[in-house]
Parts: structure tokens; sequence; C-alpha cells
């Protein structure tokens, strides 16, 4: 972490005060209007145009799921009194993005800041949708987040800025130290000793696995083949897509818990479901590996009664002798909808309310999603919490540091969630019913390149 | 007007002097047909508006391809062509005729059997029964999906407790093989109750001369149920069963729900309405997504129109 409080400070009062930092970055004027237009026409807004923009009265929409946004939001109003944010609910995930993508495809509806999931940003991206938001921020945004973070917002060629981070999911693991103690099972530092101890648990007591790989979450999965160093999806911005989810690493993954699945060492029970949950509850997976940053705060909600048992570390190497490597799972932000007839206030919500440091603070803290912001993720307030369910373990700080070992590179194409849907009915399904893993990763990439084909992208 | 009609003189050919006071209604009768169309307007705009309106956008929007990349192009029946070498779309309609010839029967002779015993009579309680039967329907399809998941549930549910108790293992309801009959399960439970109802009704509205001539030639309650009420009520029969033919069709709600409990079990494809959904929301493809759903409804006239015949034929020979 480079960056120290005191830049922050500075850096935050320059942008309460009025963004002086985009009058430096940004040169002349234009109206605040964005076509969207795919040729690149740059509008440029001034300092002018966003103090005017912000003393206006305007009325903003603002869909997104975070529970008690509103006091994010509220702290917002009470910076900029003229604009009137309405935060409203339409659903999680799934139905969340149903419905943006009809008011999109209906052409009247659509909020001016949406909450967008990392793997969904070039989706919504492609069809110019989104706000390119390079010219109503300041130049160096960017460096106040975490670098592996920020290239999840840009356009691939990293010229645009389609939103505004929010929390991010790095993997770790999360684990039950009195079931390992009490076999005498250390905490597994590389994927090989993880399969070693899956083996040793499971002969020792049958009832338990050491932990669950799940055939319906393809988040989780592409966490796993990001970490392991494959590449398998990209695009260029344009009509040329990646998939390559067949390639030596992801093949590695594949056949790594085919292995473990095949001999019964991991259980491969669907998550998020209440067996799921009762399974973590009641001591039938020793671990949740890998899991994700958000992870921690989920699980003392899931597994109340267990309380102090759990712990957490670094999630398994695939290489020991290097740098430890992560990967992220989860993770969403807000972008502006370039439809949005306010977008120098859109724009300024959606980085306000994510960069602000009580802002997001507040997030970090009271809505448990873990930090973007190099500045939170440095802050003691956060880090430095000991929560009892781990034993009073600072699981913050555990993951602040992981989160420095997530490799930047890692691509989405532009239709991610028919990517998920195939992949859970090939490799989830394989993985559901003890099959071929590798066979499927084979099956999924046919089904990709099909539909991409289909779609009009030319397949790299 | 009959007046007019009655007054012709005999021998002259009605024909001749027809024509020229057929040329238009009666005033009153025009008064009548006014009445009639102002009546029937509200249906009709309705109809027009979510009925045909729809239909028609939807066909139209079926002889398109929207590409993500590549925009909006005319493609004529390609994507009827393509729905019918789609393995997705067919084993789903598959599926659905399995359903259609286990459940729909099973569903309907118990809608019978309960029908007959309230009508007959020979139940205790027959008033709390009959509406302790019925009350499954009142309860929404998404909240029986939820409950039934919970009681199917391999680790917490109650038939998975009791089994435990007793040292033997439940059967696996959420699983492959087990899915199809689960959900069989739901849609029985859910729908006994409303068909009865239907069936009840016309058993009430039979004629009891039938039954006093039955009775007299010496039927009993068996020989009268076989022979006078179940052929009575065939009309309602064939209604209830094209009813379920088209409900079977349509399932969507209790897969997609159970598809959170058992999502690997359960895929995109499982019914073609579920297919047609994701092709529209996951997929992107509404134009793939119209089409698939323009050809479900010809399915489904194609099986009520069978249903219909067959019953009709079987009743002609009867005769």
């Amino acid at each position: 972490m480079s960056r120290t409080t005191n830049t922050w400070r500075r850096k935050a009062t320059g942008l309460t005060a009025g963004m002086a930092v985009a009058a430096m970055a940004l040169t002349a004027c234009s109206g605040g209007d964005s076509g969207g237009d795919a040729a690149e026409t740059t509008t440029t807004v001034s300092q002018a145009d966003i103090d005017e923009a912000m003393t206006t009265p305007t009325k903003l929409t603002f869909w997104t799921w975070v529970p008690d946004i509103e006091n994010q939001v509220q702290l917002f109003m009470d910076e900029y009194p003229a604009i009137e944010v309405e935060v409203v609910n339409v659903g999680q995930g799934a139905d969340h993005y149903k419905k943006l993508r009809s008011a999109l495809q209906a052409g009247k509806g659509a909020p001016d800041v949406a909450q967008l999931e990392f793997q969904h940003v070039q989706s919504f991206a492609l069809g110019d949708n989104l706000l390119d938001l390079t010219p109503y921020i300041p130049a160096d945004t960017g460096e106040d987040y975490v670098d592996w973070v920020w290239q999840q917002v840009q356009s691939t060629d990293g010229s645009k800025v389609w939103s505004i981070p929010q929390d991010a999911g790095p993997l770790g693991q999360l684990y039950r130290e009195d079931i390992l103690t009490a076999h005498g099972i250390e905490v597994p530092t590389t994927w090989d000793d993880f399969a070693v101890a899956a083996k040793t648990l499971h002969e020792a007591d049958p009832n338990v696995y050491l932990t669950n790989m799940p055939g319906n979450d393809m988040g989780q999965f592409a966490g796993m083949l990001w970490q392991a160093g494959a590449r398998p999806f990209g695009w260029d911005g344009d009509q040329e897509v990646t998939i390559d989810v067949t390639s030596d690493e992801a093949t590695k993954v594949a056949q790594y818990w085919q292995d473990l699945i095949q001999a019964d060492l991991v259980s491969v029970d669907p998550d998020f479901t209440d067996g799921w949950y009762q399974g973590l509850a009641n001591g039938k997976y020793a671990s949740w590996a890998p899991a994700a940053a958000w992870g921690p705060v989920f699980l003392q909600g899931t597994a109340a009664n267990t309380s102090g048992l759990w712990r957490a570390a670094n999630v398994p190497q695939w290489d020991a002798s290097g740098d430890p490597v992560s990967a992220n799972w989860g993770g969403s932000s807000d972008a502006v909808l370039a439809s949005s007839e306010n977008p120098i206030a859109a724009a300024q919500l959606a980085l306000w309310i994510n960069h602000d440091p009580v802002s997001t603070l507040k997030f970090a803290n009271e809505q448990f999603l873990f930090p973007t912001t190099t500045d939170t993720l440095a802050n003691p307030e956060f880090t430095d919490l000991e929560p009892e369910f781990y034993g009073g373990q600072q699981v913050n700080k555990l993951f602040a540091e992981i989160s420095e070992t997530v490799p930047q590179d890692f691509g989405w194409l532009p239709f991610m969630d028919y990517a998920y849907s195939a992949g859970q009915e090939t490799v989830g399904k394989a993985i559901a019913d003890k099959g071929d893993i590798v066979a499927a990763l084979q099956a999924w990439q046919d089904d990709l390149v099909s539909y991409a084909e289909q779609q009009g992208f030319t397949v790299k | 007007m009959t007046s007019v009609e009655t007054r012709l003189p005999a021998g002259r050919a009605p024909a001749a002097t027809a024509p020229p006071r057929r040329r238009g209604p009666s005033p009153m009768r025009r008064r009548e047909n006014a009445a009639a169309y102002i009546l029937i307007t509200p249906f009709v705009v309705v109809f027009a508006l979510l009925i045909v309106v729809p239909i028609i956008y939807s066909g139209y929007l079926s002889l398109y391809r929207e590409q993500l990349v590549g925009g909006n192009t005319f493609v004529g029946l390609e994507n009827y062509s393509r729905a019918l070498s789609d393995s997705s779309f067919l084993s789903g309609v598959g599926r659905m005729a399995v359903f259609l010839v286990i459940q729909v029967p099973i569903m309907l002779g118990l809608a019978l059997l309960f029908a007959l015993l309230l009508d007959a009579g020979v139940l205790y309680l027959g008033k709390f029964i009959r509406l302790g039967i019925f009350i499954p329907y009142a309860v929404p399809s998404v909240i029986a999906a939820l409950m039934w998941g919970y009681l199917y549930g391999t680790d917490f549910g109650p038939a998975a407790q009791i089994a435990e108790r007793l040292g033997i293992s439940a059967p696996p309801f959420l699983s492959q093989d087990w899915m199809l009959f689960s959900i069989m399960n739901i849609v029985t439970w859910s729908f006994i109750g409303y068909n009865m109802i239907i069936l009840y009704a016309a058993l009430r509205s039979i004629p009891s001369e039938l039954f006093d001539a039955a009775a007299v030639d010496g039927a009993g309650r068996i020989r009268t149920a076989v022979s006078i009420k179940i052929p009575a009520i065939r009309p309602a029969l064939i209604l209830t069963a094209i009813f379920s033919v088209i409900g079977t069709f349509q399932l969507f709600t209790e897969p997609n729900l159970l598809r959170s409990l058992a999502p690997n079990v359960i895929g995109t494809d499982y019914t073609p309405n579920m297919y047609a959904y994701n092709l529209a929301f996951i997929n992107r493809d509404s134009n793939y997504a119209a089409a698939i759903a323009f050809i479900l409804g010809v399915v489904i006239m194609i099986v009520s129109y069978t249903v219909q015949l067959s019953t009709q034929r079987k009743e002609r020979a009867a005769r």
C-alpha cells in the first residue's frame, strides 16, 4: 500500500471542496451531454460545469441492492443539498440486471446510477449503455483505488472508466480451527497440502469434508481460474472476444477438483442454499475455501452458533515458492447510464459515495462491503477490528493484505450472464454429478464460442 | 317481426317477399345489437391489447435476429428452423409430454374421485373435506413450491428427519431421477381442488330425473356414477383436461423455484417456458425466445385439440 493517510486527506479535502482537482485535469467545457456515441467524442466537463450542476436542483434515481445505502446517499445529499437522490431496490443481482436491461431496451425508465458487479460492467458497456466517466472525474482517481480493482471498471484498452468501484472480494480461506486441531491438521498453505488435508480429515471423520465445491457458483470458479493464472475471457471493446476456458491452467484447476470430488474428499452441495448454510453451521464443512473477503461477515450471520471457532487464512497456493497469489470473487461498482439527463450530478454521486472517506468507511464497517480504496484498506478503524467470531483475529487486516496479491489482468466477456449460465450447465453439472470436469471445460468452451459467433463476435 | 311473417298469404313462396324485409334489422334488433357491441367492447379492447397485439408483436420479433454485435436483421423463418433442431427445446417439450401423460391422469382421476364422493354425500364432514382439498389451490404456486422445497430438503426436511429416525435414508426428492415426480406431486397437490370444484359443480347440475330413473332401474351408487354421472359431466372433464394440457406446457414457477435448491438438476431449459424465459433474459436473444414461445403455443393448440377430438370421438363411438 503506497498511499498514506495524508495524501488521502489532502485529496479528500480537495474533492469535497468542489472537485478542484477536476479543474486542472480537464480542459474546455461543452454542455454536459454525452450521447454515448460509438464515435469517440470525448465530452469534457469543466469545474464551472460541475459547480453549476451540483447547485442546480436535480433529482437522481439510483438502483442498488446494498442495504442501508440510504445512509451514504444522505451524506452525499448533505454535501450537495440541491441534489435529491431516490434510492430504488429493484432486486438483487439477476433481477436487478433484467430490469435494467428491460429499461434500456425500452429506452425509458432506466435510473441515472446503477450498481453493477465487476463481471457485468463490460456487458453493459457493450451497446453504449454506460457513460464514460473519464471527463467527469479527476484524472488521477484511479490512483486512490487498488490497482486490480480499478482495472475491473475500465474499458479493456484503459481509455474509459465505466463505473466507480464499491466493494471487492479477494480470495482467502475460512476454516474451523477446532476441527483441524482435533485431527492434527495444519492449515493448508498450498493446494497440494489442501488435498492431503482433505483426505486425512475425511478418513478420520467420514461426516466431515474439508470444504465444499459447489456446482452452481461460476463466480467462485472464475476466481479459482484467476488465481491459477488462467485468463479465460477477454474483449477488445469492439467485435473480438477471447474465449479460452480449456487452457492448461484451467485444466489444472478442473483436474484438481475432479480428483478430490471423485475420491469423495470434498462435498458438492450447491452453495447459498439451505443445505449449505446448514453444512456451515453444523460442521459438515471444516472450511470455506476459497472464500471471498465478504465471506467473514457473511459467515457470522449464517453460522452464528459456531462463533469463536473460525479463523481466516490466505488462500492455498499453487506454487509454494513464489509470492502469494490470490484472485477475486464478487465485488461491485456504481455506473452512470448513458441515458441519464444529469450526467454530471450522477457521476458525482457514483464517485462521492465510493470515494469519500467517511462514506467508504461506513460501507466497510456498517454494510461490511470489503473496501476498494487504498486508504480505507489501510484505515485502522477498519483493519484493527477483532471480531469475536474469529477468536479476535484481525480478519480485515489479513484480507487487506491479500487484496494486494490479486493479479490485475483478468478480463471478462461482454456476455457474462450467458457465460456463467452455460458454465453451470457444463462444468457445474459435472461437479454436481461427480463427473468429468475436464471434459466439461471443453463443452463450456464450445458453447461459448458458438454463442459468441451467433451474436456476431469474432472469436480469438 | 314475427307477426309480419305469420301474416304471409299461404302458398306464396316466402323467398319472394323475404329479401326486402331482410334488408336491415328492425329498430328493436338494431338497439339490441348496439347494446351487445357496447357491452363486449371492453372485452374486445382488453383482448386486443393484452392478447392479440403481444402475439402479433412476438410473431414479428420472431422473424428477426438481433445480435449483440451487428444489429437487427430480418431472417424469415430461421429462428423456427433453429428451434426444430434445438435439443434444449425438444428435450423440454419431451419432458413436459412425460409429465402430461403421468401427472394429468392422476390429478384428474383423483379430482373426479373426490368430486363423486362429495356429490354422493358418502363422506363425513363433506364441507370440511371439500374446503381442505381446495385450499392448496388458494396457496400461490410460489409459496407452494417453496413449501414443498422445504419438505423435500435432504438435510433438514421432515421427510429426511423422519427417515433418519427410522434409520433409513429418505428418497432423494431433489435428485435427477426424482425431480420430475417431485414437481408432479406439487402440481397435483395444488390443482386437485381446482379441478374437483369444476367437476363437482358439473355433477350438481345433472338433472335429478336421471338419478330417479337409474334408481328405478336398480342402479347402485357405483353404477350410477359410471353410467350416468361421468358421461353427464364429460364436457367439464374435457375442459379440465385442456386446462391441464395448457398448464403443463406452461410449467414455470415450480421448477424455477426448485432450481435454487437443485441448481444442477434443473437446467435453464428444464421446461420450454423456462427455456424461452432464459433465452430472453440470460442469453439476450428475445427474437429466438419469441419463436420458441410461438412454437410452444402451436404445440399446446395441437395437443389440446387432440385431447378434445379424441374424447369427442370416444363419445360418438359410445353412442
